[in-house]
């Protein structure tokens, strides 16, 4: 191919008819044929040889592109006077012309009238040269900066992205367009993700903005359809390892306030915690505010009076307290930093009783410690608060039944911490002096927890020591959300309301057959649960990891939350099969 | 369309005005002959004089008679009284010349004696092998006969022109025919074959048959050829022969080919019985074939060594000895490491008293048994800034970090922003404390990359009110208010390629389009000298890393050597058949290295000026070098995307890194010379272990004997790291002195 180019090469020469046009255009009419061939040829050559003349200059000029003052230079150097006139950053527009039998190319010099020119506003003024720096490698790794391209190649991004949508639908879409899609959506997540973090990190084109919400949307759409969803062909759902996607989720639903879904979402959230072959520390960042926002949230449902946000608060709450727990490190100090956030939020006198609620959850399911040093010496003060909402002119249902919920909540958390750290006995009088307004309820609580150790002391002494253990190794079931929050007493799993926790710690790897299920039933129509079930395949990476026939532990939380979900759905078992 | 017949006047006009051009070129050069020989230069070590040989002295008397020809009289006096020779001989030789051609073109005559001096320079190191090529040429000189046709009539001679076919296209069998170990030696006879028995056609005017001879054999060459084969196709008359300088030297200078002793007589043989006198002329007149003792060598060591212009080095070229060793540090009182933090306090001002000598700056370093006398060229002495800066850098090199695979260097990545595409050549100072840049707009730019501003010197009345002797006069002449970060540099008329600091820091050299080297000063940021001389762009600089010396190469095929304070150059270093393109000092400044577009490097010693080394294996224009830290290496980079290692003391290439994609335009050596960075126009900055391939080479040792290569095809295992800029091709490179890479590129945003 090398050397049809070359002999083409060879035989590239001017025609003649252009010489005799140009002949023509500088008033010389009669040219002779040998003549214009003669010309022709050396033509070629001295234009051949400028050419390559400006190569040189475009290679130390260090440019890929020759340019008209390339070729301006190599005029220069031949002694040649050098065009003058405007130089054109366009492509010089050729017209073609034929008549009379001969065909022409040429170049349409138009007029200029000097008063446009002088007229026309001045462009505007070039930024000057500037000088940035940035590091391109730190002792041999390429820090991931904006100012340095993307370390993973496109092409790694692309089947990153597009195989769990593959997966998804497996032949429902034709493959083009999976392909076309798949490709936005590599650089949607890379834009997304990246233009969160950073925000000049690359100049979006107009078009891929608009593709980018576009795949978001669909992608949004699938995973939720397969969380949420009630589809039983579905067998295998995949979850996307990216955890932004459910502070992204958690913000849609806190806006919409769609308390069913947040649920689910947060029962993915503690799916993902539970699984020890996910490594979600480095989502932590995207993780810790959607759990948060479903503590504290101020609102969390439409309507706050009659439906059951409280329980999600709980739960959200238990999920924060698991992952300080598991990632707590003295370099994040996520702990501390919660703690801090809670305790703020307690503090402030403005805050609503929701948000309040939330936070002593929060705090409360941090361990007794916390409840002991944070809690406790503010049961005073809101058990001040309580009262006057309590006692006080009816303003509104909302405060009436946060104010409850509060207290409830408080006296269950403080009653145990009390009862193992008050020494007996338990005189009504004192707790009041000592709590204010809780004081009475509180000394009833303390009596009951009290009575309730003693009992299990007795009983089933096993139980504590069992919960405190990593889960893997759990043999026991014991009663408890499956949480490995060794210090929480199992009374507490009582939920405010007329809510009943309970949870199993069912099959171990020696026990394969079902475990025994109990059940958390939620407000009073579990009557009507239906047998809709999902079975959610947590699979990670590829699709190809997904089945393992070896069923390691299987948490069931049923939860019902009537009127709330869409008709069909009245109760929803939820299972994950951990690998 | 207009502009062409303009062109195509000035093409004849250009006739007319060469004479003038070359005469100034020429008379640079006898200065340059008079100061060297008069000693009047720094380079008080005259070259090595002995008795004239023949060639040269009908130099020295074509050069008299241009001069007296110019009416130089007090030159025409100096240089007779030098050379020795007498009147009566010039004289004579004068009669002879003007009787032969008293109307000749001047131009014409300019131009054989500038050829001709290239010539006899580049032939000075090959002496011993006196050629009658070139004795035929200096004699003809001597006739005054326009040395183009003289160099051309040597194609007058006449064959059948449609037999050439023929005889290509059975030597052509023949080599395919013979044994698979001589075939490969033979092929190199293809190239230097095809190009002069076409020129041969062209000279001759058989232009069809040309054209034909071309179609026919041009694909059978090499592709790392087909650049010049592009230039050829293009050439099918005569009278463009006739200004292409390129193939003129291509003419001639010959055509060096190794070739083993069988595969030679087995040629030999060939040719003789079939009586095939075309070729066997070419080979005798055009071709130098270096026969070798021993096996024929391989195609792939035929390979990594072919490539160039003008064949492969002869083995003798490279047998010369360099002193590739460094020189001995001066001795410097180096304050103690416990008062080091002192002496940061108060920067550069060291208590003399508590001061030893650093023992390992004397003891450790022995005379190195390669490197050259100390006073071998004249350096300048140093003065108390020099030591102070010495001082410094001792001090940096405790606290530089130890590169090696394991311990990569971070890079930092000077971006020029809003340059549109117009950044053209860009140098750090040896500190790292500023940057410059050359751009194709004619600006230099100065930048700052520390807090420290840049300052100027305050005027002339200013100063006069300064208290000279106040401890801190070299703070308070700077004048506060013109302090910035960048300041521009304007004065060049052309497209700046090349720009390089002054080790001291005071100076900027810049060399551009328009045909001179410019030297800046740092200190009031204008311009202090415009070098004259090459005429044609000027792509490269380079300080001397002793300062005072610095060399310039471009368009005009010369390297020359030049001092800061003489404005005609010091040496002419010309042997290159096309451009050089880039010029580096080897750290002992005893020997400059060149690249061209003729796709060799050579090695030119400064003292006498002969050409020490010729480097062939490049498939491209040369567009980057670096020496080794110890001198005893170098590393090329081309537009083919390899980097080249070769080894000085023995003339040999020692490695081949693959891996790039485009144009290497920047490649340095980590300050231990364990690393080896390359920066491309591919926006991507490579290291490699410089250091491992050095040490695998050094263990065999046949190599040195023969001269015959085999690289180990290992780029990868020697490749340590690739990091891509966001398309930003890497224009330059440089490490600190503590080893932190710093590379800088101008953001192409399309």
């Amino acid at each position: 191919m090398a050397e049809e180019r070359r002999q083409k090469l060879c035989s590239v020469i001017l025609p003649t008819e252009s010489m005799k046009a140009m002949a023509e255009s500088v008033g010389v009419g009669s040219l002779q044929e040998d003549s214009c061939l003669a010309l022709s040829e050396e033509v070629s050559y001295r234009i051949k040889e400028i050419a390559q003349d400006a190569l040189k200059f475009m290679h130390h000029g260090k440019r890929r592109k020759l340019t008209t003052g390339d070729i301006d230079h190599a005029l220069k150097l031949k002694n040649v006077e050098p065009l003058y006139g405007f130089q054109s950053q366009e492509f010089i527009p050729f017209r073609f012309a034929s008549g009379g039998g001969r065909e022409l190319h040429f170049y349409e010099e138009k007029e200029v009238d000097l008063s446009d020119i002088i007229n026309t506003p001045l462009p505007r003024v070039p930024l000057d040269v500037s000088l940035k720096a940035h590091w391109l490698s730190i002792d041999g790794v390429q820090p991931a900066i904006p100012e340095n391209p993307p370390p993973v190649p496109k092409e790694q991004q692309k089947t990153d992205s597009t195989e769990p949508l593959k997966a998804v639908k497996p032949g429902q879409e034709e493959e083009g367009s999976i392909q076309t899609k798949g490709q936005g959506a590599s650089s949607a997540e890379v834009k997304g993700s990246s233009a969160k973090m950073v925000p000049l990190k690359m100049r979006m084109k107009p078009r891929s903005t608009h593709e980018l919400s576009v795949e978001q949307q669909l992608y949004y759409k699938e995973i939720t359809e397969a969380c949420v969803g009630s589809c039983e062909a579905k067998r295998a759902v995949c979850v996307c390892n990216k955890c932004y996607l459910f502070l992204f989720q958690v913000r849609v639903n806190v806006v919409q306030n769609n308390l069913a879904l947040l649920i689910y979402l947060m029962r993915m959230v503690k799916a993902l915690m539970d699984n020890p072959t996910l490594y979600l520390e480095k989502y932590l960042h995207e993780l810790i505010p959607a759990v948060v926002t479903c503590i504290v949230s101020k609102q969390l449902c439409l309507r706050p009076d009659v439906d059951n946000h409280w329980a999600l608060r709980d739960f959200a709450a238990r999920l924060m307290a698991q992952s300080c727990k598991t990632f707590s490190t003295t370099t994040n100090n996520i702990q501390s930093r919660i703690t801090k956030t809670f305790t703020k939020a307690l503090l402030d006198d403005k805050t609503q009783w929701t948000t309040r609620y939330g936070c002593i959850a929060g705090l409360a399911e941090l361990g007794h410690d916390v409840i002991k040093t944070l809690i406790i010496p503010r049961l005073s003060v809101e058990g001040a608060r309580i009262k006057a909402v309590m006692d006080g002119p009816v303003v509104s249902n909302i405060d009436k039944i946060g104010a409850d919920h509060v207290q409830s909540l408080l006296l269950k958390h403080c009653a145990s911490v009390v009862a193992k750290t008050r020494p007996l006995p338990d005189m009504v009088d004192q707790y009041k002096v000592d709590y204010g307004y809780l004081g009475t309820m509180l000394c009833s609580h303390v009596v009951k927890a009290r009575a309730q150790a003693a009992f299990q002391a007795q009983t089933v002494n096993r139980t504590t020591l069992t919960i405190t253990q990593p889960r893997p190794t759990l043999s026991v079931s014991q009663s408890g959300l499956s949480t490995s929050s060794g210090s929480r007493a199992p009374s507490i799993i009582k939920v405010p309301s007329s809510l009943t926790l309970m949870s199993t710690r069912p099959g171990t790897p020696t026990q394969p057959s079902p475990p025994a299920t109990k059940y958390i039933v939620m407000a009073t129509s579990a009557g009507a649960a239906s047998t809709q079930q999902v079975r959610s395949v947590l699979h990670i990476h590829r699709v190809h990891m997904i089945v393992h026939s070896k069923v390691i532990s299987v948490p069931r939380i049923l939860i019902a939350t009537p009127g709330l979900i869409s008709p069909n759905i009245k109760v929803f078992k939820y299972t994950f099969i951990l690998q | 369309m207009a502009a062409v017949q303009d062109g195509q006047m000035e093409l004849d006009a250009e006739k007319e005005t060469k004479p003038e051009i070359l005469s100034d070129g020429t008379s640079n050069l006898s200065g340059n002959t008079a100061s060297g020989t008069l000693s009047s230069s720094p380079l008080t070590a005259a070259p090595a004089g002995g008795a004239p040989k023949m060639e040269d002295q009908q130099t020295l008397i074509a050069v008299l008679q241009f001069l007296k020809r110019n009416k130089l009289t007090d030159s025409v006096e100096i240089l007779r009284r030098e050379a020795g020779l007498g009147e009566d001989q010039e004289d004579s030789q004068a009669t002879d010349g003007s009787g032969g051609g008293k109307g000749d073109v001047d131009g014409g005559d300019a131009n054989s004696l500038l050829s001709r001096v290239s010539i006899t320079s580049a032939a000075a190191p090959q002496s011993m092998c006196d050629s009658p090529l070139m004795f035929m040429l200096s004699a003809a000189g001597a006739d005054d006969q326009p040395d183009v046709s003289v160099v051309l009539s040597a194609y007058s001679q006449q064959g059948d022109p449609s037999l050439y076919q023929v005889y290509y296209s059975g030597l052509k069998n023949f080599i395919e025919s013979v044994l698979d170990c001589h075939r490969a030696e033979l092929s190199q006879l293809f190239y230097p074959l095809f190009v002069h028995m076409y020129l041969e056609l062209v000279y001759n005017n058989h232009e069809n048959e040309a054209k034909a001879f071309f179609e026919k054999f041009s694909g059978d060459q090499e592709c790392y050829y087909q650049d010049d084969l592009r230039v050829l196709c293009g050439l099918t008359k005569k009278e463009h022969l006739k200004g292409n300088e390129v193939l003129l030297d291509f003419r001639t200078s010959r055509f060096v080919l190794r070739i083993s002793r069988d595969s030679y007589q087995l040629l030999k043989r060939h040719l003789q019985e079939r009586h095939n006198n075309q070729i066997w002329n070419i080979i005798q007149e055009h071709l130098y074939i270096d026969i070798f003792d021993g096996m024929p060598r391989s195609k792939s060591q035929i390979d990594s060594m072919s490539g160039s212009l003008a064949g492969e080095g002869k083995r003798e070229v490279n047998k010369a000895k360099v002193f590739h060793g460094l020189l001995k540090e001066p001795e410097i009182e180096v304050p103690l490491d416990d008062e080091d933090d002192e002496a940061e306090n108060e920067e550069g001002k060291p208590k003399k008293k508590k001061t030893k000598k650093d023992s390992l700056g004397s003891k450790s370093k022995k005379q190195d048994p390669n490197a050259p006398q100390q006073n071998r060229i004249p350096l300048p002495e140093l003065k108390d800034s020099d030591k102070l800066d010495k001082i410094m850098y001792m001090k940096e090199s405790t606290k530089r970090i130890r590169l090696g695979p394991e311990n990569l260097p971070s890079i930092c990545f000077y971006t020029f922003l809003n340059a549109y595409q117009g950044l053209t050549a860009v140098d750090f100072t040896d500190d790292s404390s500023l940057l410059a840049g050359g751009f194709a707009d004619s600006t230099v730019r100065v930048w700052s990359v520390t807090p420290k501003k840049l300052r100027k010197v305050k005027s002339a009345a200013d100063l006069n009110m300064i208290d000279k002797e106040s401890d801190d006069v070299l703070e308070r002449i700077m004048d506060e208010k013109t302090a910035s970060e960048s300041k521009i540099l304007y004065g060049h008329s052309g497209p700046v390629y090349g720009v390089s600091f002054s080790p001291d820091r005071n100076y900027l050299l810049s060399s551009s389009e328009d045909g001179t080297v410019r030297l800046w000063s740092l200190l009031t940021f204008t311009c202090l000298v415009g070098y004259k001389g090459h005429n044609y762009p000027v792509w490269d600089t380079q300080f001397s890393p002793f300062g005072y010396y610095f060399v310039s190469g471009g368009h005009d095929r010369v390297a020359r050597l030049w001092a800061t304070d003489h404005y005609q150059p010091l040496r002419i270093f010309a042997g290159h058949l096309a451009d050089v393109t880039c010029t580096r000092f080897h750290p002992n400044s005893n020997y400059v290295a060149t690249g061209s577009t003729d796709r060799t490097i050579r090695l030119w010693d400064v003292l006498n000026g002969n050409c020490v080394r010729i480097f062939t294996g490049h498939k491209g224009p040369i567009h980057s070098l670096a020496f080794s830290p110890n001198g005893k290496f170098l590393a090329s980079g081309s537009t083919d995307g390899r980097v080249l290692l070769w080894d000085i003391g023995h003339g040999l290439m020692i490695g081949e890194l693959k891996g790039h994609t485009d144009t290497i335009y920047s490649l340095k050596f980590s300050r231990d010379g364990e690393i080896l960075a390359s920066g491309s126009m591919d926006n991507t900055v490579r290291l490699w272990n410089s250091m491992k391939a050095f040490d695998e080479v050094e263990t065999d040792d046949f190599t040195a004997t023969t001269g015959h290569i085999h690289l180990p095809d290992n780029s990868q295992e020697l490749l340590l790291g690739t990091y891509h800029s966001k398309s930003t091709p890497v224009t330059h490179l440089h490490f600190t002195r503590r080893n932190l890479l710093l590379a800088a590129g101008a953001y192409n945003s399309q």
